[in-house]
């Protein structure tokens, strides 16, 4: 399937249903909140203040949870209102905003103290109607103007996004180094294809010796929890009384599905036999 | 859920209204009190990033009066548990905020204020 902001804006993507549908998937929920662990680690707050910061496209609160969770206090703004409702059931703490990061914001500067956002900055790549201030650079300008001027210096701001190519991260970068940004790109498990994550890093701010850009993670993801929710296939394979595991399609198994083949009427349903399911043992 | 914490942050970003756009009037607003924990570091760092006097004026508007006109020297416990009511613990749920300068007005539903700004507007 295509990417989801290709198929529509934002705000008409995430309706009720999808916003629903987003917020409950377990897997969705845990990659949510991986990333948005990372992030709070790339944004490196000082350990024992107690940061207020802006959570760009919260959607229903997905990381503001985690936020809440780990004690900071938060505003978060998104486009889409189905996802703002869903937050509001949810009752996650921060603020909450109905607005176009593409707009850009309207905070006074030195409000936050840290920025971060999850998977949301590829929905600005798209144009959606041909008015001027609606073509990407356009909106990635004022985006980044107003958003660097709304943190505190120094300060950072991380950004999870998934581009679908160089041209998209060059864009982004250089409209965010326009903006007076430091920092660039941190790519987590780059030869993996599925733990693979990208990460803009920004600094407000030079130098210092504490803004140096992190380094992505390496080597392969910890190990793989496997699918979850195969239970069935577990429970069948379990092991009988002597300790030996059962094989899926043993004589039962071949009895049961021949059973159900000729109440379904199929015709040429081989005949039960003692042969039925043996093995044919090696002759010679 | 717009609390005068980031009321008192929130300016207006309509194209060109660049002078005189803080703070935002509260028009017609209902407000809900809800406890959250109190926090007296936070509110120590946050207190330079406050703009004292629109965060006075804006608690009168809806009701407080629990805040001094001027900033006092001494933070004591009972003016932190103040501020933490003022800034934490007022939720402005209803109404409409409107801009000193160019009079745009952002409404507020839901507890959710409406940022969105018309075409002409974007800068």
């Amino acid at each position: 399937m295509s990417r989801p902001e290709l198929q529509a804006p934002p705000e008409i993507y995430y309706g009720d249903t999808e916003a629903k549908k987003y917020t409950q998937n377990t897997r969705n929920q845990q990659i949510q909140a991986d990333m948005t662990y990372r992030a709070l680690e790339l944004l490196n707050l000082p350990p024992d203040e107690p940061a207020f910061l802006l959570d760009i496209g919260c959607g229903s609160g997905l990381s503001g949870e985690i936020l809440d969770e780990e004690g900071y206090i938060w505003a978060g703004v998104d486009i889409a209102p189905s996802m703002l409702e869903v937050a509001l059931e949810r009752e996650v703490e921060g603020d909450l905003f109905l607005q176009d990061i593409g707009q850009g914001f309207g905070f006074r500067p030195g409000s936050f103290d840290g920025a971060i956002s999850i998977s949301v900055i590829q929905w600005l790549l798209n144009a959606e109607t041909s008015h001027p201030t609606s073509s990407p650079p356009h909106r990635l300008n004022r985006f980044f103007t107003t958003l660097h001027s709304a943190l505190r210096n120094p300060s950072r701001a991380v950004f999870q996004f998934y581009p679908s190519s160089d041209d998209q991260i060059q864009l982004i970068t250089s409209c965010a180094q326009k903006a007076g940004f430091g920092g660039g790109i941190v790519v987590d498990y780059p030869n993996s294809n599925k733990a693979k994550k990208i990460f803009l890093c920004l600094f407000v701010g030079g130098g210092g010796p504490q803004q140096q850009l992190p380094k992505g993670l390496e080597g392969d993801e910890e190990v793989d929890r496997g699918v979850k929710f195969e239970r069935r296939r577990d429970r069948e394979r379990g092991r009988d009384k002597s300790g030996k595991r059962k094989n899926v399609k043993a004589r039962d198994w071949i009895l049961k599905k021949k059973e159900l083949y000729r109440k379904r009427g199929k015709e040429d349903v081989p005949r039960d036999s003692k042969f039925t399911g043996r093995k044919r043992r090696a002759v010679f | 859920m717009v609390r005068l914490i980031t009321h008192n942050l929130l300016a207006c970003h309509v194209k060109g209204c660049n002078s005189n756009n803080f703070p935002l009037e509260f028009k017609d607003v209902q407000i809900e009190l809800r406890e959250a924990e109190f926090n007296p570091d936070f509110l120590k760092g946050f207190m330079p990033k406050l703009e004292w006097k629109a965060l006075v004026d804006a608690a009168r508007q809806l009701g407080d009066t629990s805040l001094p006109l001027e900033l006092p020297e001494m933070l004591d416990d009972d003016f932190l548990k103040n501020l933490h009511h003022v800034l934490l613990e007022i939720h402005v749920e209803e109404g409409t905020m409107t801009c000193p300068n160019c009079k745009h007005e952002y409404p507020i539903l839901n507890g959710i204020p409406n940022m969105l700004l018309a075409e002409h507007e974007i800068g």
